[in-house]
Order: structure tokens, then sequence, then C-alpha cells
């Protein structure tokens, strides 16, 4: 075997920036420090979000309710929302907000969990690798299309269906109904991550006893992933409270409080919409409620956000 | 460091914890310059850690701690004055699973060069130190080719390559053939003899035949009651194996436990 | 097999013709619920086809077009194979003369592009109107019927198979006749949006992946707060940060967004360049997750390797961390970016203007985005505007198809070098 540095001993070792040196003196690299300074504010960049939006809200919100007219307490509880003759009542709102959710949540719910049963106990890979696809696609369609779906097709089969006196142009279920075709998706590949987690030796336990696919199905699985398919239903319900274009083009501008999903009924972040895409002169009544109907609506949201999330970690907790 | 120290390095009292466990406890030993030390012992008695310790590689587990000293050209590398990343330059690092670069047989060995200063004929040092890890007449023809197509035995000779062209001083091995099949192994050791006229060796190994094959060194590690490892042995190979002083030690090369 | 039935039986086969009976019951409602399953799955797929088919419903059909003045009267040949001097002087003949000033403001009607001319005498002069639109299935089952009732509602006009989605679509700008409107401003500024939208989010969302995954141990507490606050921000309605936007980019620093930090002749804060960051941050925190994911991907033992040769930690990142992990990231960088051109609400909020007519000239011009321009068409009472919608929803679900398809043969092609 040849051997070693017969051939450059001599350049090699004169090729080199520096000797080597043996001082093991701790050096400073001002490079590094530089590089990890920005990469430290790169990562504070979301802290800081999330302060802006907190403060932001809150400021405003704040002078909303300085006004001598307007009380936290009226805002919640108040059904008339009339700002001419200076009525803040954010109940019709998000009486609307709820009502189109719950539409939304139940279409999605039961055809979510029964295509992620589908989709995880029965089909073969082949199907998977087919369906699982288009249900990206159905996620990823723009909100704005939708809306356009639930105003030009939706709406005029509702009127089909019911009559043209009952149902509005604008209304309530139009929107909810494909809200919920919008958060199928969401709900579909949530309960389906929680319905793969289940150990497969629980349904081997289950098969090897004599049980049919759906009864292990029903009555192993399921169960087993419930907590999991709760955080996807509240998350589900979470996106639909968030939802602007849909319920803005379908929906109808104006508040109204009422219980009839066949009536047009503006919901928080359709208000929002319309306000801000008006125009808006700033420190106006108007211009604060935004924000103040904003901080409800975050507030709402983040708080199902983090329950969902406190729900699936339990979860892992049992099978990991 | 008006006089060289008569070691290459050494430890005195080293303890290194993982939070609250004490892996090693109490290591005090001197490595032989340009010599080849094996370190063997059954799993789990910190032979890896302590070797991890030379070149401050516990660094990135973040729960590891050492106290007690270990040596190098007159300073302690635990002082939180030294510089861990001129100190891995120094004392370089062969894997136990071959780890090249996603990259060609020449930049695996060119990049380390460079990074760390070279200015010189990058080809000419390919060449040197791919003869010097005895890897040359197979690559020679191609050296553009990618690292990951090479064999297991090529792979890590391709490693040591790497580690070569940095120019260390000490070369820590752990458990370079236990991913290697027995020829390959061969030639790794034959590799390391020849090494070690210019390089100090430290290699852990889990092969007893081996170590006695190829190291001129060798200490025993065990567990201890309290299951951190410890030192019970550290002589010349030949006398470890021949004439070894401690019962353990014997249990252990007679193949009673281990 | 023991007994499942409570029920006693008076002989063996009376208790094995009832096991049978139960099992197969069981049998029965199994392959029921699977078909039910099966059939729920479908709808998904129903869903999808149906929105798909109604806009393309609504995007071609018969149209019955009256125009005020006939073009053939204005000239012999066709519009387009005119040139400036005779678009000009067509103007000028047809025209009143306080017309031709008002037009003339911009320039001579000489000097203005050809096609600017031609749209001109379409608009001003013959002024075509869509009477009547019908959608493709009715265009395609009653052709002959819809050419009978035009004849007779509408002796003057034509009636014509048209696609909306065509050239004057993507040429024009926003018109308030939907016969002549067009996306070609709502393009120019979805496309300058998001351009400042990747150039903001992609180094920031890295950086702070980077930041997190090799700097900041798992474990510490300011990587738990941080990650927590992106898993947060993921799940905040897209209107609110339009609402953030409004009250910080377009309020409070509107000397920056407005450009007259710069010494531009800003108007307000409700610029391109206010959207842009607005959308930045929309999309941070996905990009986060999906380059964070990228990089624990890449293999711990390359990180020892480069380390282990007196690599320090920015060298190994760079050489060796993000090129293993850019497949990853431009992959997730590209679906982010798909997310963001989608995205209306935000945008509504932040101003962008219902009606313009100038195309964007830079980070500090007002601006339209195409989904504004699709939501403003969908909320016109006018029929044809509903058309030029489903229009302007397949030009955007093209752009949405081609990214993610780019996306996808990137993850492939990456996928098949390891």
């Amino acid at each position: 075997m040849e051997n070693t540095a017969r051939i450059t001993g001599k350049r090699t070792a004169t090729a080199w920036k520096k000797p080597v040196s043996y001082n093991l003196q701790k050096k400073t690299r001002p490079t590094e420090a530089i590089i990890q300074a920005f990469l430290l504010f790169c990562g504070v960049v979301s802290i800081l979000t999330t302060l802006g939006i907190v403060l932001e809200l809150g400021k405003e919100a704040w002078l909303f309710f300085g006004d001598p007219e307007i009380s936290v307490i009226s805002f919640l509880t108040g059904t008339e929302w009339q700002p001419k003759i200076g009525k803040f009542g954010v109940l019709p709102l998000l009486n609307s907000t709820l009502i189109t959710s719950v539409i939304a949540i139940v279409v999605a719910l039961p055809l979510g969990i029964a295509t992620a049963m589908f989709l995880s106990e029965y089909a073969s890979p082949k199907m998977r690798s087919i369906l699982k696809p288009i249900l990206e696609v159905l996620a990823g369609v723009p909100t704005v299309v939708y809306g356009y779906f639930a105003l030009t097709f939706m709406t005029p089969l509702l009127r089909g269906i019911f009559g043209n006196q009952n149902v509005d142009v604008y209304n309530m279920a139009s929107a909810g109904l494909v809200m919920g075709i919008m958060i199928l998706p969401l709900i579909s590949s949530m309960s389906e991550d929680a319905l793969s987690a289940v150990p497969r030796s629980l349904r081997e336990a289950a098969y090897g006893l004599g049980a049919t696919r759906l009864e292990t199905a029903l009555q192993v699985v399921l169960p087993a992933a419930l907590s999991g398919i709760i955080a996807a239903f509240i998350i589900g319900v979470s996106r639909a409270v968030g939802e602007t274009m849909i319920v803005a083009i379908a929906t109808g501008s104006g508040p109204n409080f009422t219980f009839n999903p066949f009536n047009a009924a503006e919901t928080m972040t359709g208000y929002i919409a319309r306000i801000s895409g008006g125009d808006l002169s700033y420190n106006t009544p108007d211009y604060n409620s935004i924000f103040a109907i904003g901080l409800l609506l975050f507030l709402v949201t983040f708080g199902l956000n983090i329950l969902s999330r406190a729900i699936s970690r339990r979860f892992r907790e049992v099978y990991e | 460091m008006n006089q060289p120290s008569k070691y290459a390095i050494e430890t005195r009292g080293l303890n290194i914890f993982y939070g609250d466990f004490q892996a090693v406890k109490d290591i005090s030993l001197q490595f032989e310059r340009n010599r080849i030390t094996a370190i063997i012992g059954p799993s789990g008695c910190g032979k890896s850690t302590v070797l991890r310790a030379f070149n401050r590689m516990n660094d990135f587990v973040p729960s590891a701690h050492a106290t007690g000293e270990v040596l190098y050209h007159d300073q302690n590398i635990n002082h939180p004055s030294v510089d861990a990343v001129q100190l891995r330059r120094l004392i370089g690092m062969v894997f136990q699973k071959p780890n090249p670069f996603p990259k060609s047989i020449y930049d695996n060995i060119a990049w380390g060069a460079k990074m760390n200063g070279f200015r010189g004929n990058t080809d000419d040092l390919v060449e040197e130190t791919l003869r010097q890890a005895a890897l040359w007449d197979e690559v020679k023809d191609n050296l553009k080719r990618s690292a990951l197509a090479l064999s297991g035995g090529q792979q890590q000779r391709l490693c040591i390559a790497r580690a070569l062209a940095v120019r260390p001083e000490i070369i820590l091995m752990d458990e370079p053939c236990s991913a290697l099949d027995p020829i390959a192994t061969l030639k790794i050791e034959d590799l390391m003899r020849e090494l070690s006229q210019n390089y100090t060796i430290i290699i852990v190994t889990h092969n007893m035949q081996q170590a006695a094959r190829a190291s001129d060194y060798t200490a025993f590690f065990t567990m201890d009651t309290d299951r951190s490892g410890i030192m019970v042995e550290y002589n010349e190979t030949s006398l470890i194996f021949t004439k070894p002083k401690d019962q353990r030690t014997e249990d252990y090369i007679t193949g009673r436990f281990g | 097999m023991k007994q499942m039935e409570p029920k006693t039986f008076g002989s063996n086969q009376e208790m094995q013709d009832a096991e049978k009976n139960f099992l197969h019951r069981r049998h029965q409602r199994a392959r029921l619920a699977q078909s039910v399953f099966q059939l729920t799955t479908l709808l998904a797929v129903i869903f999808l086809a149906t929105l798909l088919v109604t806009v393309v419903n609504k995007s071609m059909g018969y149209v019955v077009v009256e125009n005020k003045v006939d073009p053939s009267t204005l000239s012999d040949r066709p519009l387009s194979e005119l040139n400036n001097t005779e678009l000009a002087q067509m103007l000028r003949e047809n025209l009143r003369k306080n017309r031709v000033r008002t037009l003339e403001r911009a320039g001579f009607l000489e000097d203005q592009s050809q096609s600017t001319l031609v749209q001109l005498v379409e608009t001003e002069i013959i002024q075509p109107e869509v009477v009547e639109s019908y959608n493709l299935f009715p265009s395609l089952i009653n052709s002959s019927k819809i050419k009978a009732d035009a004849a007779s509602t509408y002796p003057n006009a034509k009636v014509e198979f048209r696609y909306w989605l065509n050239g004057t679509l993507l040429t024009n700008s926003m018109a308030s006749q939907p016969e002549l409107a067009g996306v070609r401003s709502a393009l120019l500024g979805s496309l300058q949006l998001i351009l400042i939208t990747i150039l903001t989010a992609f180094p920031i969302g890295v950086g702070a992946a980077i930041y997190l995954e090799e700097y900041a141990s798992h474990k510490s507490r300011i990587n738990r707060l941080i990650q927590t606050n992106i898993d947060n921000l993921a799940g905040v309605p897209s209107i609110v940060y339009g609402i953030l936007g409004l009250a910080l980019f377009v309020r409070a620093l509107q000397p920056f967004t407005s450009g007259a930090l710069f010494g531009v002749d800003g108007q307000n804060g409700r610029t391109i360049l206010s959207a842009g960051l607005t959308m930045a941050l929309l999309i941070l925190p996905i990009l986060i997750i999906n380059a964070q994911e990228a990089i624990r991907s890449v293999p711990d033992s390359l990180r020892q390797a480069s380390y282990g040769l007196g690599a320090t930690r920015w060298q190994t990142i760079w050489h060796h961390v993000l090129p293993g992990a850019l497949p990853g990231i431009l992959t997730g960088t590209i679906l982010a970016i798909s997310r963001a051109i989608g995205e209306t609400a935000p945008l509504i909020v932040v101003g962008a203007s219902t009606f313009i007519t100038s195309d964007p000239t830079g980070p500090f011009s007002s601006f339209t985005a195409l989904p504004i321009q699709i939501y403003n068409w969908t909320t016109r009472p006018q029929p044809a505007f509903q058309h030029i919608a489903a229009a302007a929803i397949l030009v955007l679900l093209i752009a949405l198809l081609s990214l993610n398809a780019a996306a996808i043969l990137l993850r492939n092609r990456f996928a098949k070098r390891v």
C-alpha cells in the first residue's frame, strides 16, 4: 500500500492560509454572531405579529368602547346593530355567524367522518391515491370561488327546491352549505389522521374475535380516535366562524337578527368586509367597530384553536 | 507551550453527566503520541461518551456536562474559553456509520480543507489524502462520482481521507468497522497501522479481536454498580490480553460476560 | 365458539340457525355501511365536479349582442387591421369635440397604442351591449330556440357563441361594461403583490425555521414560545390579518407604505406595499412550519460530519443543511404562495380599490388583485358580470393549478435524486 505524504508533503504544508495553530483560545466570530442575531429576529417576528394583533385590536376596540354611548354589555347583548341611531349590539352578527357555522358543521362533520372512515378502513391504496388528491383540490379552492358557487348555484338550487318566496336571494343557508363543503376536506383529513393513529393491534384484536369491518370501525377504532375527531370538529367550527368571502357574497349585507336560515343576515366577518371596503375615515365609530368585532372574532377563534390543540395533545399522550 | 507534553491527549478525573445521570466516573487516561489506543468494554459503559468528550461533540447534547480535565497541548479543553471549532479540526473523528456528504468524492475532501483556509492545490490535496486512506487506486478514475455510490468500506475510507484533509493531530474512531464486512474491516485496520506513523489514533471498539490485532495500548471500561462507566485497566495491548491485572478484565476477555 | 344469544333453544339445530341468521345480518349491515361510506366519499368528488361545472357553465355560451353603431358602417376591414391614424380619425369623426379633448388628456390619439385605440372605438362608438346571455348547457341544448327568441325580440342584434375567457378579458383593464372589462390590472396587481410577499416572507420564514431547528434547543423556553405562537397564528382567520394590516401598515406606517418617506407623491397607505406585507404575515406561519419540516428531514449524521471537521454552526447550515432542505422549502413556499394568491378578505380590509383602470406602477400605487376583481364582478347585478366572473375564476384556477403542478414536479424530481 502506498505510503503517505510522499507526493506533496511540502507543498500542501505551505498552502494553508495560516499554519496550523494549537492555540485553542476562543475566537470571536462576528459573522456568526450577526447571523445568529438576525435569525433570532426572524423567529421573534411571529411573536411581534401576535402582539401586534392583540395590541392593535385592543387599542381600537378600547376607543370604540370609550365612546359614552357604547358599553361592553350593550355590545354583547344588544340585538340591534344600527350605527346611525347609536345601537351597537353585536348579537345579530354573532347569531348569523353561529347559524352559518352550525349549518356548515352539520354538513361537514358526518360527511367528513364518513369519508375519513372510508379512506382509512376500507379504501384500497389505489382508491386512496385518487381520492386524497381530490380532497386536497377541494381544500385548495379559493374561498371567493366558493362564494361565487354559493350565489350562482346553491341559492338558485335552494330557491328552486323550497320556493322563491321562502328563500331570499341572499340567505344564510346557501352560505352555510357551501362552507360545509369547504371545510369537509379539513375535517376529513384530521379525522383520518386520528383514525390512522389508532394502532393496528387494536383492529387485529377485534378481527381476531370475529368482528366485521363495520363493527371494528364503529365500536373499536372510532371510540379510540374520538378525541382526535373532536379536535377536528372544533377546528372546523373555528374555520367556519372565521370565513369571510363565502358569507360576504352569499348572505347579504345588513345585520339582521333572525333564526330563519333562508333569510339574509350579515355575519361578523361580512360586516368587517363591507365596512372596510367602503369609505372609511379613521376614528369614527364605524372604523373602531371593525376592531371591536375583529377582537371578538379573534378571541373566539383563538379560544377554539387552543381548546382543539389541548384535546388532541391529550389524545396523543395516550398513544405515544 | 514551551515543551511539548509527553502525551497527545490525557484526561484527569473526567466525569460526564447527562442531566443527573452520571455516564462516566473519574476517568484518568494518557494517550501516547503516534500510537493506536483502543477502548474496549461492554455496551453502555460510556466508551463513546468519553471519546466524544475529546472533541467536544457532547456539546451537541443539551443535557451533557463534564467535570474534570481533558488536557490537550496543556489546555483543559473543557474550559469555556476554549474554541471547540478549532479543537474539532485538530482532533478529527470517524463515525460508526459512514457519513459522507451527498457530494462528489472530490468535493467531500475539498470542502473541509477549503473551509479551514486551504489555499493550495486542491487536486494534490485530494490525491494525497486518498492515498493516505488507501482509496486512491479504487476511485482515481472518476473523482466526480457521488460519494454515495461507493460501497460501505469505501465510504468509510473516504471519511478518513476527509478527516485527514484538515490536518488533524489526533483521529478519534467510534466503532468505525461495526457497519462493515470483515474484508473492509481488515483494510481499515491496515490503514490504521499506516496512519499511526503520523497521527495519534484512539479507537472505541466492541470487537475484542480487533483491539488485540490492531492496537498498541488498550483501556478496558466497565459499568460500576451505580451504572456509571469506569476505567478498570489500561496497559499495553499484549499485556492486557495475556496478563490482565484485574479479574473483571480477565472475565471480559475470556468471554465470561459482555 | 361460544353462544352469544341469551335466548334458550329447544335443539342444537335451532341454535345453529339462529347464529347463522345473526351473522348474516351483521354482514349485511357491514356491507350496507361500506356502501354508505363509499357513497359519502363519492359526494366529495361530486361537490368538486359540481363546482367546476358551474364555473365552466357560466363561462361560455350564446350571447345576443346589440351594437349601437354597426362596425361595418365604420370601416370594411376589421378594427384590428386599422392603423393608429385611421382609428384616430374614426374617433375624431364620430365623437363630440369635448369627448375627444377628454380622451386626449393622456396624450394625442395618434400617439396612443393601437390596442388602446381599438378599445376606445369599441367603448365610445360601437358600444356593444349584451342584451341577453346564456350559459353553456342551455346554449348547447336549446340553440335553435335561443336563436329564434333573439330574432324576434332583438331584430337588430347578432347571436354569437362567446368564450368569456378570451383575449379581451386578459388584455383589457377594468371597465364599467362587462363586455369590455378585463383582468389585466388585476393580474398585474396580484403579481406585484405576490412578489413583495415572497421577498418579505421567504427570508424571514426560512430564517425563523433555521433558528428554531438549529440554534435554539428544542426544549428551551424561547423555542417553545415561538413554536406555540406560530401554531396559533396559523389558525387565525385571514380577515384578522387584514385588520392588523389596516391598522399597522396602512395607518401607522403610512409614511413608509405610501411612499412619502421616499419622496413619492403618495395619497394614503392603501398600496401594494401594505397589501404585500399583510399577506407576508399571513403566510409566514405555514411557511415556517413547512421549512422546519424540511430542515428536520436532513439526517443528523451530516451535521455531525461537518462539525467533526471543525465547521462552525452557520457553515454547517449553509453548506449542508440548507442545500439538503431546499427542495422541501421550495415546495412549501410554492404552496404558501398558492394560498396567498387566492386570498381575498385581507385585501378588502387593507383597501384594494374596486375600480382601477390604470395598471399599477410600483409598490406605492393603489391596487386591485384578481380575487378582488372576481368578488367585485360576482356582486354586480348585471348577468353578464357573472359570466366574466366565471372567466376570471378560470384564470385564477389555471394559475393555481400550474403552481401546484410545479410544486409536485419539484418534489418528485428531488425525491428521485436522493
